[in-house]
């Protein structure tokens, strides 16, 4: 080996000249994206603004409305903001349900049961359903879809006397089964899911089928970690759904009932309990709330490219 | 294939499934689901549509009568059919456009206020109740907002009811539902915008895309067709059954049938008046009515997919 090659294997890279980085304020935090000009960031940043506001403002109103001690409903010109907040309307809530025959615990305790039981059962029974719709051509798979799809259209209103016939036929009356089986075969979650599905490219399933994957395995293994953003988002959708859902239809001891039913009971009606019909609002909002948030912060987590290019 | 017979055909077909039988089984707890709570009901509903039914005696076949009714004898169901429509052609478009700006805009920002500002949006939907704020907002005395602000700025001297006024009702039931209208369709959109593969902005900007709005229209939108369709489903199906807002304002049934849709005619004939066969003559109308805007806009979304 001469010297030259030596000194050709030991030699440093050279320093590559450092690129121009095309500088410009970066409002909004879009980082290295191209073709972002100021004046737009702006004019975005009004647009998102008023809608926000629209938005939140409501419930801005809600929130103060339901802290505000009841003489101060009747200030003329009316406050948004509470003068001296109290937890009076809450405390009332409270100091009522304590009353009831069944406790406040069993009513909440009765709607979580139901809502978690009925989110988990659909997301997991409807994402098995939607992997064949999406995916497989096979026989029936097109009417089974057709069906999927029609079935949204049509208001659920009607069918409660059919609903009630089949959940006493079953012997469910009067059970939580009644409130968490007919929830779980809702078609909403399927629909999304499976429209989320077929963005799923084929060349993936094909390679794993080519490795020796069972279809079983196919729905575990790559449908359900590349659908996670769809099925997140049922699960915002249907535990909220199911959260503020009345089970009277189905359930008459009152043991078995859910707190939107229990809530709506005090506050109907009477002018004083306003603010408390308020607070209820903002209470019965905090659970669905906390789940929206977990769920879509691993939504955004989740996004990142599958990294499969067609 | 064409050649073969139908007894060939039926093998063939019967093979394919047999060969695929996983799909099936992985089918099969939600299809029986399905099929007993919703399919057969609403199968059922057909039939009685086509009858006289007031749940405690059996029903009568009455033949075509509850659709001649609708459409000659009842000028209530006129006025909620004229009614919907606006409410649709309105709440619909306009709240299909927004929810989409709003999810395209936010994706623009940084991960902390993506979810930040998803969550200020999705807000009004999260609970059962909270739209009854609206009803303080527009409280007909001078304890309410809007009349406050509009005494205060002289504009009028006594309070305006504002929901009991069939001029004002319609607009108003609009306005709340917009601010509503942010929901299952705006998720399915934001999930959509945000899984679209920066790199195609990247390499559009080499081959000459200028601005962002050109961005949209050649990359986001096409990028996202299938999810833009599934949330068009979604606000359709939506704007024609989510009445609870406007009977929770405007009363129910509202002044002068005012604020009257299909949706709540729909409910004054099932839950008050138990004309269940009417009820369901209903049904169906407002079912054909959805499946024709539907097939109308995903067409219509299936060429911007192209």
């Amino acid at each position: 080996m001469s010297v030259k090659q030596l000194a050709a294997r030991f030699r440093l890279p050279r320093k590559e000249k450092k690129q121009r980085v095309h500088r410009r304020v970066d409002l909004i935090g879009t980082g290295s994206r191209r073709n972002r000009k100021a004046y737009g960031d702006v004019m975005m940043l009004v647009l998102i603004g008023i809608m926000a506001a629209f938005s939140f403002f409501p419930l801005l109103m809600a929130v103060n409305m339901s802290l505000k001690p009841i003489h101060e409903l009747f200030y003329y010109p009316p406050k948004i903001f509470a003068e001296n907040p109290t937890l009076d309307n809450f405390r009332m809530l409270f100091s009522l349900m304590q009353n009831t025959r069944v406790s406040f615990f069993r009513y909440a305790f009765n709607t979580l049961f139901i809502s978690i039981g009925a989110t988990l059962g659909h997301v997991f029974l409807a994402s098995m359903a939607a992997y064949p719709l999406a995916k497989m051509k096979i026989p029936g798979i097109k009417t089974l879809n057709q069906m999927v799809m029609l079935s949204l259209m049509f208001v659920p209103a009607v069918t409660d006397v059919a609903n009630y016939l089949t959940v006493s036929w079953l012997g469910w009356l009067d059970t939580y089964w009644a409130c968490i089986v007919p929830a779980m075969g809702a078609s909403l979650g399927l629909f999304i899911m499976r429209n989320y599905m077929t963005t799923i490219p084929d060349t993936l399933l094909e390679a794993a089928t080519i490795d020796g994957c069972s279809n079983y395995g196919i729905y575990w293994k790559i449908i359900m970690p590349m659908a996670r953003p769809a099925w997140l988002t049922v699960t915002i959708l249907m535990f909220q759904q199911v959260w503020n859902m009345d089970n009277t239809n189905y359930v008459y001891s009152e043991a078995l009932k859910t707190l939107p039913y229990a809530l709506s009971q005090i506050t109907s009606g009477a002018l004083v309990r306003m603010g408390a019909a308020q607070a209820v609002g903002v209470l019965m909002m905090i659970v669905p709330a906390v789940v929206f948030l977990v769920n879509q912060t691993k939504i955004i987590d989740t996004m990142a490219s599958s990294g499969i290019k067609e | 294939m064409n050649n073969k017979t139908f007894k060939e055909r039926f093998r063939y077909q019967c093979r394919l499934a047999w060969n695929n039988r996983s799909g099936y089984v992985l089918m099969a707890p939600f299809m029986i689901i399905f099929f007993a709570f919703t399919v057969i009901p609403v199968l059922m509903t057909i039939a009685l549509s086509f009858t006289e039914y007031n749940i405690l005696q059996a029903p009568v076949f009455v033949g075509w009568k509850n659709y001649r009714d609708l459409f000659v004898n009842d000028a209530e169901f006129l006025i909620a059919l004229r009614n919907t429509v606006v409410f649709a052609l309105i709440t619909g478009p306009v709240g299909y456009f927004l929810s989409f700006f709003a999810a395209w805009i936010i994706n623009e920002f940084r991960p902390i206020i993506r979810g930040i500002l998803t969550f200020i949006f999705y807000v009004p939907t999260i609970s059962g109740t909270v739209y009854t704020i609206w009803s303080i907002i527009f409280s007909s005395d001078m304890y309410g907002y809007a009349n406050s602000f509009l005494m205060r700025l002289g504009i009028i001297d006594n309070p305006i009811e504002w929901f009991s006024t069939d001029v004002y009702i319609l607009p108003l039931i609009i306005i709340v539902q917009l601010w509503m209208s942010m929901g299952s369709g705006f998720l399915v959109m934001r999930a959509g915008t945000a899984s679209v593969d920066q790199q195609y902005y990247e390499a559009a900007a080499i081959d000459g895309v200028r601005n962002r709005f050109q961005e949209v229209i050649y990359i986001t939108v096409p990028m996202m067709a299938p999810h833009l369709i599934t949330a068009a489903v979604l606000q359709i199906t939506g704007m024609f059954s989510n009445v609870g807002a406007s009977i929770a304002l405007a009363g129910f049934p509202s002044t002068n049938y005012a604020g009257h849709l299909i949706m709540t005619h729909l409910m004054d004939y099932n839950a008050y008046r138990v004309e269940r066969g009417y009820a369901s003559a209903i049904s169906v109308v407002l079912f054909i009515l959805m499946v024709t805007i539907n097939a109308i806009s995903v067409r219509g979304l299936r060429k911007v997919g192209k």
